[in-house]
C-alpha cells in the first residue's frame, strides 16, 4: 500500500489496475469502420470565449447509423472547478474518458495539494486521447474539446485535439463533431470580441440550432420533451451550468424570431 | 560468531510500541471534532505547506500526527485507494470505514513485519448528512482501530487537550465556535509547563491562545452541494479567515 508513486491517477491505474483503463480495450481484428455503426456517436460541441471567460455547449443527441440512440445524452461536463470538457465521437469511450479525466485532475489536486495548471490539464488530456489511437483507427475515435479559465493569465482558453493526441490551442471560437461545420459558420458571423456572458450563451444556443438545422445527427431544442443544450460557463469565479429555465427561454426566443422572419435559413 | 539472544514476543511488541509512542509524543497535537455544521480539524502546525490534515474523498478527511514522511505516504495511499474505488464502483461506495480498515491492515502489518513500526497516529473522519451519521476512526501505530464519537485528540500532551475538550465540547455548535473550542483546548498545552497542570482552570481567553499562523484548520461541510455547489466537503480555512474567526471570539 505504501509504495511511492506519482501524482497521476491514470498512471497508477495502468500500473496496478490496467483493466480499468478505457484505452485498455482491444477489438481484436474487427474490420475498420464496422465498430462506429454499432456504437452510439456523440455529435456537436461548440466553445467560445467572451469577456472574462469561456463557454462550452453541446446538443443532446447521440446517433447510431441512421437511428437516434439517445435524446438525453450530456456531452459537456465540468472537468474541475476551472475547466470544462466536451466530447464528440464514440459515446461510450468518450464518457469513460471524461470520468477518468475528472478523477485525474482531482487526484493530482489531492496528492499535490494544489490544482494543476491549465496547460498541464490540456496535456494530460492529450495523453489520454493518444492512448485511444488504436481504437480510433478501428473506427472508435474520441475527439474532445477542452476549455478552461487560466488562473495565471486571467483569461479563458480552448484546446482542440486530433486522434493522435495532437493538441491545438484555439482562439475566439471552435466546434467539433458532425455538425461542427455548420456551427462554425454560425459562430463566424455571430461571434465578436468583448461579448458579455449572456450574449455568449445566446450565440452558443443559436450556433447549435444552425448545426441541428443542417446536420441530422445534431439535436435541436426539443419543445415536446423540454430538452435544451447543456451549457457551461467558466470564469474567474469558477464553473457554472446555465440553468434549464434560461436555456428554455433563449431557445423559444430564437425559434420565435426565426418563425417571424419566415425565411429559408 | 554472534550470539542470538531469545527475545519473547511480549518484549518485542512492547519495545516496538514504546518506540512508536515516543516518536508520536514528540509531535504537536491535532483535534478532530464534530459539530452542527460538520467536522472540524484543528492542528498545531507552524508550516503552511507541510500539511497534517488532508482531503481523501468527497466526504472523508484525514488527520495525522507523527513522522511526516510516514503519514504523508499513508495519506497518498488513502487517496489512491479512494479514487480507484470511486472510479471502479461509484462515488457513494467510498466510505471511511473501508478506508480505516485498509489503514489498520497496513499499519498492523508494518508493526509486526517491518524493521520499525510507523511512528504515526491517524484519524479518518466522514461527515454525514446529519450529526448522528458522522464517523470518526482513530488508528494507532500498531493497527488498532477505534470508532470514536464526538472528538478525537492525537499527539503529544493529548490528555491535557482531552481534559479541556471534555469540559467545553458540545454537539450543536457552528464551525466558528467548534474551532475556537479546539484552539482553546490546544492552547491549554502551552500553559501547562509553566503554570503547572491545573485541569479545572480555564485558560483565560485571549491571553495565551495559539495564533492563526501556528494553526492548520480544515473542515468537512455537512452540505457542500447547497453551500458551495460541489460534492467535495473538505475545505481549508486560510490564515485570513481563521484570524477573523479567532479574533471575533476575543471580542465576545
Amino acid at each position: 500500500m505504501a509504495a511511492a508513486a506519482g501524482s497521476s491517477f491514470s498512471e497508477h491505474l495502468s500500473r496496478h489496475h490496467p483493466e480499468l483503463l478505457p484505452s485498455a480495450r482491444r477489438l481484436g481484428t474487427a474490420p475498420a469502420g464496422s465498430a462506429s455503426a454499432a456504437a452510439p456517436q456523440a455529435t456537436t460541441i461548440v466553445s467560445l470565449t467572451y469577456a472574462g471567460g469561456v463557454l462550452m455547449a453541446g446538443d443532446r443527441r447521440a446517433t447510431m447509423g441512421n437511428m437516434i440512440a439517445s435524446r438525453h445524452i450530456r456531452k459537456v461536463f465540468p472537468a474541475d472547478t476551472y475547466s470544462v470538457l466536451g466530447i464528440a465521437g464514440t459515446a461510450g469511450l468518450a464518457l469513460d474518458m471524461i470520468r477518468l479525466f475528472q478523477v485525474e485532475l482531482e487526484h493530482y489536486e489531492k496528492i499535490e495539494g494544489t490544482p494543476m495548471s491549465l496547460d498541464g490539464k490540456s496535456n494530460r488530456l492529450a495523453a489520454m486521447v493518444r492512448q485511444n489511437l488504436p481504437l480510433a483507427l478501428q473506427g472508435l475515435a474520441v475527439i474532445p474539446l477542452f476549455a478552461g479559465y487560466d488562473t495565471e493569465r486571467h483569461t479563458g482558453r480552448m484546446f482542440s485535439y486530433d486522434v493522435t493526441g495532437g493538441r491545438y490551442e484555439e482562439y475566439e471560437h471552435h466546434s467539433v463533431g458532425s455538425g461542427s461545420v455548420f456551427a462554425r459558420g454560425a459562430l463566424k458571423k455571430l461571434w465578436r470580441p468583448g461579448l458579455d456572458q449572456d450574449e455568449a450563451v445566446r450565440i452558443a444556443v443559436e450556433s447549435l440550432y444552425d448545426a441541428a438545422d443542417d446536420d441530422s445527427a445534431t439535436g435541436g431544442p426539443d419543445m415536446v420533451r423540454q430538452l435544451w443544450p447543456v451549457v457551461y460557463v467558466v470564469n474567474s469565479a469558477g464553473i457554472r451550468e446555465i440553468p434549464e429555465r434560461e436555456l428554455h427561454q433563449l431557445a423559444e426566443e430564437l425559434v420565435t424570431r426565426r418563425s417571424i422572419a419566415g425565411r429559408e435559413a | 560468531m554472534t550470539q542470538q539472544f531469545y527475545v519473547s514476543p511480549e518484549q518485542l511488541m512492547k519495545d516496538r510500541a514504546d518506540f512508536a509512542r515516543k516518536g508520536i509524543a514528540r509531535g504537536r497535537s491535532v483535534v478532530v471534532l464534530t459539530c452542527r455544521d460538520g467536522i472540524a480539524f484543528v492542528a498545531e502546525n507552524p508550516s503552511p505547506s507541510l500539511h497534517k490534515l488532508g482531503e481523501i474523498y468527497d466526504r472523508i478527511g484525514f488527520a495525522a500526527v507523527g513522522k511526516y514522511n510516514e503519514f504523508e505516504s499513508l495519506r497518498q495511499a488513502g487517496v489512491r485507494y479512494a479514487d480507484v474505488r470511486g472510479y471502479s464502483y461509484a462515488r457513494e461506495d467510498v466510505s471511511a470505514r473501508g478506508l480505516a480498515s485498509v489503514y489498520a491492515q497496513s499499519l498492523g502489518s508494518v508493526f509486526t513485519a517491518e524493521g520499525k513500526p510507523f511512528e504515526v497516529e491517524l484519524a479518518v473522519a466522514e461527515v454525514g448528512r446529519e450529526p448522528y451519521s458522522d464517523h470518526l476512526y482513530r488508528l494507532t501505530y500498531d493497527g488498532s482501530i477505534a470508532d470514536e464519537s464526538n472528538y478525537v485528540v492525537m499527539g503529544g500532551q493529548a490528555e491535557i487537550v482531552n481534559d479541556s475538550l471534555a469540559r467545553t465540547w458540545s454537539p450543536d455548535t457552528p464551525f466558528s465556535e467548534a474551532i475556537q473550542i479546539a484552539v482553546r483546548a490546544l492552547s491549554a498545552t502551552r500553559q501547562a509547563p509553566e503554570s503547572a497542570p491545573a485541569p479545572d482552570t480555564e485558560p483565560a481567553p485571549g491571553t495565551e491562545l495559539l495564533g492563526a499562523g501556528l494553526l492548520e484548520v480544515a473542515v468537512l461541510d455537512r452540505d457542500p452541494l447547497s453551500t458551495r455547489g460541489t460534492v467535495r466537503a473538505f475545505r481549508r480555512i486560510g490564515t485570513v479567515e481563521l484570524d477573523r474567526l479567532l479574533s471575533s471570539a476575543e471580542g465576545d
